[in-house]
């Protein structure tokens, strides 16, 4: 190990290598709780789906599926400018970097604008799950199917936010300076979390919108 | 610790794929094939999510104890779907035959 | 190391003075000791509503509270003592201190994270606080829908929040975990050389990392149904409310293991010890601990044999229900094993693991009646479950906690405990809790349902030996309490290896500089290298 990395290396790590494969685990370690996190709610779909399949079926029938493979191609889209971000971090390339994540932040933002832009549709068409819950045409147990609407895509949203904030740090870091061609580790951990937050999409946009459309 | 293998061609190349396999799946949601449907489009998700699993996420060069994680969380998830839902399909059915009554007048037929 | 006395040796307590060098602190060890207080205060705060509850069932009537005070005060029993002490104190507090000394490393990979956990598991504990102080909760430690969601007229959703956040506590220790014993192990230091406790540890934390995620979105769910009547757990609106309980059990089952794994790696290391001699089948106990925390997945259906969960379900998990015993028994014939031969002392620590091996044999075995499906149907939500369940967390978990407490007090202190009082509590804790908990196997098998503030006169005889049995076993509680904090003052200085015992951990001072070793040791044998 060369020594001006020493600073990065914190105290109970003996090299780079190890804090890297630690990283690395911790990682991946942290992304089986997430899905598990979304396991229990796939869990309530696919139990709601198999009880009430017509409702399940007439809500997808109501979601716009325009917006949802927009949204898509928007995340799959992130996620590749997020997979070059790392790569021009394991190359050093800081200006490379920069301009990908930011493209990586405004691809994600973009996707939580159609989604707020979708949500307020509902909104005003009150097929918000609750006391006011009244759509246009009474369907048996539809408010089961948009209560895990919102829940499945609320909680994915809030990992999109989470995920936006990651980006900006990074952005920070790699302005101070911080990554080089042998530390880009946080970049990289990053890049992970994005995605699999795209991953999570990737289900979630057949399983709603999707499934009993024909 | 040569991590920059992969070529960023590699990289358009998978994104390529995701995209026409999500217009793929949303073609085939338009036709209307029976329970196929749901197998397709599950099928198709489970494709993309492991293209993104393997390479833009680099497990296809990691080492086994990523594979083994990555793993272990889809199988749990799966666990906890057969048995959770082994409930839900079984409970319709009709009870077995319990020795301490008189057995039915009918044969139970199941479903 | 320097001659004691002379000069006064830089360890991790008086590495730094003051409280926020306490509360900022890196340290594992010193975490675990913020941990130790923390759960303890729990500990006691779950005890005050046991004790409150075990006097009021003195007689048939509910006098001395009344049935709404009694339902609030066994829900803040269960609510304290299995999230806020079962399940986080052995991690946190043993684990915590010695898993970097066992595998020879410096801290644990992520100490901010592990810092982060203490804080986040006392916002969760506080939250838990302001709900009983807000009026109580009265859903019993489960949460069950449509009652908590629909009906309950208390703090649930303060409470539930209070579990829910000290969950994140407990997924931050399991990750640590997890990363420290993967990249984290001295050269020489294989898989199968690290003690037991490593093991149990790491089970524990994929247990830990695959399970708690689910309880939390279901906490989530619950409280969005409680606060807007969403449909998912409510009957009038569709919904299954035994999807919560589906839900509710796939954590809340291994969570059981979560306490006991690590209560199984501390008597293993204590059996190994007082018998001096080589651990018997190390690699069937390491692999018992894995089957442990994977079958543990398998049967969480077992608690819902009565809730309108299918019949062929029920089948299914009660024949894999079963399967769990198998490497529970494993382990018990492995310690028996160990023990036959051995050269045995019959110090503390080693009375504490006589204890878990008889009472967590009951509780594993009244288990395996509960687990058959038919005879549940006559045993279940009757003192027969409470008895059994206290046998496995309180004769399993807390037997062995104390246990390695007083092992690894020397290790965490610097003192010896007194060594008589000790003895002394073990046996008036052994003799209380058999007291408390056996008459609870009669009344549960003769009918009498748990829960309920009032009974008919004829289990009265019982109730008494029971309530006896827990004034005694809270006397039990209290000894060691006293006589610990005792030793940090007056106990004599304990020296690196007190028990002449085998690992890492006893090579260094007593207590361990802050950064633990300072060469980072090179391991050339097995695990328990004990003369015989
Ligand atoms: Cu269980």
């Amino acid at each position: 190990m060369s020594s001006d990395l020493h600073g990065l290396v914190a105290h109970q790590f003996d090299d780079m290598e190890q804090q890297r494969e630690a990283a690395t685990i911790g990682m991946w370690a942290f992304l089986i709780t997430e899905v598990m996190l979304f396991g229990g709610m796939f869990m309530c779909y696919t139990v709601y789906r198999t009880l009430y399949p017509e409702a399940f079926q007439a809500g997808s029938h109501h979601l716009n599926i325009i917006l949802g493979t927009l949204n898509t191609a928007l995340l799959i889209g992130s996620s590749l400018t997020m997979a070059l971000a790392v790569h021009a971090a394991q190359n050093g390339h800081r200006k490379q970097v920069e301009r990908l994540i930011v493209a990586t932040i405004l691809l994600g933002s973009l996707f939580l604008a159609v989604k707020a832009f979708e949500y307020t549709g509902k909104w005003q068409e009150n097929l918000i799950p609750g006391p006011n819950f009244a759509p246009a045409e009474p369907i048996p147990h539809l408010q089961i199917f948009y209560a895990l609407y919102f829940v499945l895509t609320g909680t994915h949203a809030f990992h999109m936010v989470i995920g936006i904030g990651v980006m900006v740090v990074m952005l920070v870091m790699n302005r101070g300076g911080k990554f080089s061609k042998d530390y880009y580790a946080p970049v990289e951990m990053a890049g992970l979390y994005w995605h699999f937050v795209d991953i999570v999409w990737i289900f979630l946009f057949p399983l709603l919108y999707l499934l009993g459309r024909h | 610790m040569s991590h920059g293998l992969i070529s960023t061609e590699l990289y358009y190349k998978i994104f390529a794929t995701l995209m026409a396999l999500t217009t793929l799946t949303v073609i085939a949601a338009f036709i209307d094939m029976g329970a196929l449907n749901d197998i397709i489009a599950m099928g198709i998700a489970c494709t993309k999510a492991l293209l993104v699993i393997l390479f833009f996420m680099h497990v296809r060069y990691n080492s086994p104890v990523t594979w083994i994680f990555v793993s272990a969380g889809f199988v749990m998830l799966l666990i906890m779907l057969m048995l959770g839902m082994n409930d839900y399909v079984s409970r319709s059915w009709d009870a077995p035959p319990s020795p301490w009554t008189a057995p039915p007048s009918a044969a139970p037929a199941s479903h | 190391m320097n001659a004691p006395g002379t000069v006064k040796e830089r360890n991790f307590i008086n590495a730094d003075y003051g409280i926020k060098s306490w509360l900022l602190t890196l340290d594992h060890k010193r975490i675990a000791i913020l941990y130790l207080l923390s759960t303890t205060f729990f500990f006691v705060v779950g005890g005050a509503a046991a004790v409150l509850f075990r006097l009021e069932l003195l007689t048939p009537a509910s006098d001395l509270l009344q049935a709404d005070t009694y339902n609030k005060m066994f829900t803040i029993h269960g609510v304290a003592m299995v999230f806020f002490f079962l399940i986080p104190t052995i991690p946190a507090v043993l684990g915590n201190f010695l898993i970097p000394l066992m595998i020879g490393a410096r801290d644990l990979a992520m100490p901010r994270l592990n810092l982060a956990s203490w804080y986040v598991f006392n916002l969760g504990g506080l939250l838990a606080l302001m709900g009983i102080a807000g009026g109580g909760v009265d859903t019993g430690w489960t949460f069950y829908t449509p009652y908590s969601t629909t009906y309950a007229n208390s703090q649930v959703i303060l409470t539930a929040l209070g579990a829910f956040v000290s969950g994140f506590a407990s997924i931050m220790t399991g990750l640590n975990f997890i990363v420290t014993i993967h990249t984290m192990r001295a050269p020489g230091l294989k898989w199968f050389r690290l003690p037991l406790f490593v093991w149990a540890h790491y089970a524990t934390s994929l247990i830990i990392v695959l399970g708690t995620p689910v309880v939390s979105i279901t906490i989530v769910l619950v409280a969005l149904e409680r606060l807007f009547h969403i449909g998912i757990f409510d009957p009038a609106l569709g919904g299954d409310p035994v999807l919560f309980q589906h839900l509710f059990w796939f954590y809340s089952h291994p969570a059981v293991y979560i306490m006991i794994l690590p209560a199984m790696g501390v008597v293993s290391e204590l059996i190994t010890c007082f018998a001096r001699k080589r651990i018997f089948g190390y690699k069937f106990i390491v692999a018992s601990s894995m089957g442990i925390a994977i079958l543990g997945f398998l049967v969480w259906g077992h608690h819902m044999f009565v809730s309108s969960q299918s019949i062929y379900a029920g089948l299914v998990f009660s024949v894999l229900t079963m399967l769990v015993a198998v490497p529970s028994a494993i382990k018990m014939l492995n310690w028996t094993a160990t023990l036959y031969r051995g050269s045995i002392s019959y110090q503390t620590p080693m009375l504490y693991a006589f204890g878990f091996l008889g009472l967590f044999t009951i509780g594993g075995m009244t288990g395996i009646f509960l687990g058959n499906l038919g005879l549940d149907l006559h045993l279940h939500d009757t003192y027969f479950v409470v008895a059994h369940f206290h046998y496995v967390m309180v004769g399993g978990m807390v037997m062995a906690y104390l246990g390695g407490l007083h092992f690894w007090w020397p290790k965490i202190t610097g003192r010896l405990y007194p060594e008589g009082w000790a003895k002394l509590s073990a046996i008036i804790i052994f003799v209380g809790f058999n007291f408390t908990f056996l008459p609870q196997f009669v009344l549960g098998y003769m009918g009498m349902p748990r829960r309920y503030a009032s009974y008919p006169d004829e289990f009265q005889m019982l109730n008494i030996f029971s309530t006896a049995g827990a004034s005694i076993l809270g006397f039990g509680y209290l000894f060691p309490m006293i006589y610990l904090t005792w030793s940090l003052f007056r106990g004599k200085k304990a020296g690196p290896n007190p028990f002449d015992a085998k690992g890492l951990e006893w090579t260094v001072p007593s207590p361990p500089p802050t950064f633990n070793f300072t060469e980072t040791p090179v391991v050339t044998e097995e695990a328990y290298d004990y003369p015989i």
